[in-house]
């Protein structure tokens, strides 16, 4: 059965990614988790729990992460705070984490796919948690702690349940990461663990609009791959248990990537009970709004308004002007658009260049002096003078060894066209302009 | 008996060479072995003391020998927080305070009992047994810093530190008879003592003059980049408003209609004449009833500390959890019940609202008086064994300070009164806004040195 005939997907996706700033979120230490040589090299009394650690904010990181929410269309929270969430779990030093409860920094964006827009509830700052090793050491199983990653800034965005697929849940996370990417506030290194997603996913009747009264929760999925996967699966099971009238069970499941399938990990019948509150260590924060427009304008260009203004300038498809702006480095983007403009004066054609460029049909390194990836463009599609006498020889030849093709073309089949054009350019062997040959082609049989 | 000194003497005699660290050192080391055992009121003692003192005559404390709660981490030092769960936890690193006092020439001598994790006001809570009240040792020292005030009033040090999150300084100092001073929350740095309320924790001096604390908060007040609620303001000299006329000043006296405190309010009346007669104006007034304060504070504090303790969780500091005493799992069980989802509103964040309205309530009551006067405790030192059974006897205690505590206000203990028959002491807490030690150090010292309650200056 395809669920897609009798139910419509309702997800939504949580996403954490580390953001790379110099230092950790509460502390001096050095973030750079994956980087470290050793375990529990980058810790200290703040990150560490211990007693009388007291955290102060990374303001840096309170800035990308407005940044964040300005370049996905979100607002911000003038008055925002950091509160503690309460859990007990070897890797979390203190016992809770700080994080943000009822005002995170940014609420309500969007960011579009191409299967439609998906609304952001919420981004909100936190701290990462230690890493647990299980191993054994000299032949005992043990548990091993490493707080390189303690305290390391973690941001987490929320959409609203907009998401109706694996695919677009997919694109949604590429989206989002090239945005992360070009706003250079974090790597997104997915194996690593440095970004990491959650999706919640359930079903309803089509034409309902209510949520489901159930979710089940797929954790730790470390690429795009196996999370559209992951939920393609999970929607198939869950209208196979829907359709035999029971409730597929609240749950937290996990994918197996060798058999590609989700698995129970916990059954979760209710909203566990976090005990947050105000971190009485961090003082609330009062962003004037001379502050946020400061931020603001630390914003570069973005991907969508790029595209838009190249659509215009350049008088290319919206989606070959998206396809060459969707670079993760920002800083490529006045290098394509000097490329762009010698392209305009030389009138040569863009589109041509944008698909060789992007499959990489000419070999160009970043940054490359612009006038240099031109000559390269021109080289690529340079053709050979073919002289009028050869041209002649060449066309009275094809024309006489298919007489078949010439009279159909010349009773109204036009498409046999084509296949004279090939075998035009079969007699020539050579690099030769093809609108020369089609020209003159074209003369020979209508004379 | 060079012990007896209080601190303002002690560094004039060590700079002036009227005794050497060896002397001052030993007296105060015979006196702890006299009376340490009895009274329990060291924890760890310091062996090397008398070493690092004899470096330090050019700094402003010269070496003088400091008592410490035992909830400052101290680097490479035993920081039990009277705690058995940290019984043997020795930090990589200093307290913030610890390093100014270290930077200031002050010599930690040893680390004091104290209730554990400063959950009490009798330093009975104490995983370690409880303290004995120096002035009669059938009496209780009061808490959480009943250590340090007990230390101060037995001699075992020149001076020493304690902290407050409400009345944990001032009611162990009224009831032990020497001075204590809980600075504005934010003026000395909480970074590296052990957190048990976060909210109104604030470090301070216990000392024998009111001097002595202004010289002692001198040293530990100040702006830390470590401590994101520490004041960015510049310290201001607190040895300046000593000797200063209270000419003119305005002092109200509040809770003075408490029942149960009859007695301590009839003897404050009567006391505050002397600053009367120097020219203060000093009259009744009506602050909002201390009663729900206990409430606000009760709500806030459990709730902080159910937080503050999950960090000891067996994994890391060699007990795990069942090594928690009656008290702390008591505390630990109401705060997770009053940070608990549909309970929150009803319990913290209605203590968060009433908190507020006793900052309003202060702040009103500062547009009419300079200072705020009233007991610190509403009597004496209680016996030893009144307390069992009695949860929330330190709540009771500590009312009067309570309210000053949640709004961070600064506030000074200083004796007013002794009874002649059991040797115990009364004191008065002195009250100023925010920011405003000067003001409390001020009236404080003008009492001090207007009456004669003060044994160690007038010993000399």
């Amino acid at each position: 059965m395809k669920w897609q005939e009798t139910y419509e997907a309702v997800i939504g996706l949580e996403v954490h990614a580390e953001l790379k700033t110099t230092s950790k979120m509460f502390c001096g230490c050095n973030n750079d988790p994956f980087g470290a040589d050793k375990p529990n090299i980058y810790t200290c009394p703040v990150c560490l729990g211990m007693p009388g650690g007291i955290p102060v904010a990374n303001k840096r990181a309170i800035e990308w992460t407005i940044k964040l929410g300005y370049a996905t269309g979100c607002s911000i929270n003038e008055f925002s705070k950091f509160d503690r969430k309460h859990y007990f779990y070897p890797d979390l030093a203190k016992g809770y984490q700080i994080s943000q409860y009822d005002l995170p920094f940014c609420y309500n964006g969007i960011i579009e796919t191409p299967m439609g827009k998906v609304r952001l509830r919420r981004i909100h700052l936190e701290e990462d948690t230690g890493k647990l090793m299980h191993t054994s050491i000299e032949g005992k199983k043990v548990s091993l702690i490493d707080f390189n990653r303690g305290g390391v800034p973690l941001v987490e965005v929320v959409t609203e349940p907009d998401i109706k697929s694996g695919t677009q849940a997919k694109e949604y996370g590429k989206k989002l990461r090239h945005i992360l990417r070009f706003l250079d506030i974090a790597d997104c290194d997915m194996e690593q663990g440095g970004m990491r997603l959650e999706a919640n996913i359930s079903l309803r009747k089509k034409g309902e609009t209510e949520l489901p009264n159930y979710k089940v929760e797929i954790k730790n999925i470390n690429s795009f791959r196996f999370m559209e996967a992951a939920i393609d699966y999970e929607l198939t099971r869950q209208a196979e248990i829907l359709e035999t009238g029971k409730t597929p069970v609240q749950e937290t499941r996990g994918w197996n990537s060798q058999k590609n399938e989700t698995f129970s990990q916990r059954i979760k019948e209710e909203a566990e009970d976090y005990r947050y509150f105000p971190d009485p260590d961090l003082p609330p924060f009062h962003f004037s709004k001379e502050y946020l427009a400061e931020i603001k304008k630390t914003l570069p260009e973005l991907t969508n308004e790029v595209t838009t203004r190249w659509t215009k300038e350049f008088s290319i498809q919206p989606n070959k002007a998206e396809e060459l702006a969707m670079v993760d480095d920002a800083k490529l983007i006045s290098w394509l658009e000097k490329i762009l403009n010698l392209l305009k004066e030389n009138k040569l054609n863009i589109t041509s260049f944008i698909n060789d460029y992007i499959n990489k049909k000419i070999e160009v390194k970043d940054f490359e002096e612009p006038s240099s990836v031109i000559e390269k463009f021109r080289a690529a599609h340079k053709t050979e003078e073919v002289g009028d006498e050869l041209l002649a020889t060449t066309i009275k030849q094809v024309l006489a060894e298919n007489q078949d093709a010439v009279q159909k073309y010349q009773t109204g089949q036009k498409q046999v066209f084509g296949f004279l054009m090939g075998q035009m350019l079969r007699s020539l062997g050579k690099k030769v302009d093809p609108q020369l040959i089609r020209q003159t082609l074209q003369a020979a049989l209508e004379s | 008996m060079l012990n007896k000194l209080t601190l303002a003497q002690t560094i004039e005699g060590l700079k002036n060479k009227k005794f050497s660290h060896r002397e001052l050192y030993a007296d105060v080391q015979k006196n702890i072995e006299e009376k340490n055992k009895s009274l329990n009121i060291y924890l760890t003692l310091n062996n090397q003391a008398l070493d690092q003192a004899e470096k330090l005559l050019n700094t402003p404390l010269a070496g003088a020998p400091i008592a410490i709660k035992d909830n400052y981490c101290t680097r490479d030092f035993r920081t039990t927080a009277s705690a058995k769960v940290l019984d043997k936890f020795k930090p990589q690193f200093d307290a913030t305070v610890i390093k100014k006092l270290k930077n200031a020439g002050g010599v930690m001598i040893g680390k004091t009992n104290m209730d554990a994790w400063a959950h009490g006001s009798s330093t009975e809570t104490s995983d370690y047994g409880r303290t004995l009240n120096p002035r009669n040792t059938e009496h209780l020292p009061g808490g959480s810093s009943g250590g340090s005030a007990a230390a101060v009033a037995a001699d075992l040090a020149i001076t020493a530190l304690g902290t407050e999150t409400a009345g944990s300084i001032r009611q162990p100092a009224a009831w032990c008879g020497v001075v204590g001073l809980k600075p504005t929350y934010g003026r000395v740095s909480r970074y590296g003592v052990a957190a048990m309320a976060s909210s109104t924790d604030s470090p301070g001096p216990i000392t024998k003059t009111v001097e002595d604390a202004a010289i002692l908060l001198n040293q530990i007040a100040g702006h830390d980049p470590l401590d994101g609620t520490s004041t960015a303001q510049t310290t201001p000299d607190f040895t300046q408003t000593l000797n200063t006329p209270v000419k003119g000043l305005k002092i109200g006296v509040i809770y003075h209609d408490i029942t149960g405190a009859e007695f301590a309010n009839e003897k404050l009346m009567e006391q505050l004449k002397v600053l009367e007669n120097l020219g203060a104006t000093v009259e009744k007034t009506t602050a909002m009833d201390p009663h729900y304060a206990i409430g606000v504070y009760t709500v806030v504090q459990r709730g902080e500390v159910s937080s503050n303790l999950a960090r000891y969780d067996g994994v890391r500091y060699g007990n795990d959890r069942s090594y928690f005493s009656d008290e702390a799992k008591r505390r630990q069980m109401l705060g997770t019940y009053t940070l608990s989802k549909g309970y929150a509103e009803k319990y913290y964040e209605l203590a968060q609202k009433v908190r507020t309205l006793f900052i309003e309530d202060l702040k009103k009551l500062f547009n009419t008086y300079d200072v705020l006067i009233a007991p610190t405790s509403p009597g004496f030192a209680k016996k030893i064994g009144v307390t069992e059974g009695q949860a929330m006897f330190g709540e009771l205690e500590d009312m009067l300070v309570e309210a000053s505590s949640v709004a961070g206000l600064p506030g000074l203990n200083v004796p007013y009164y002794r009874d002649e028959k059991t040797n115990l002491f009364l004191g008065m807490d002195i009250i100023a806004p925010m920011w405003r030690e000067d003001l409390v150090i001020q009236v404080g010292d003008a009492f001090e040195k207007n009456t004669a309650w003060n044994s160690w200056r007038t010993q000399s």
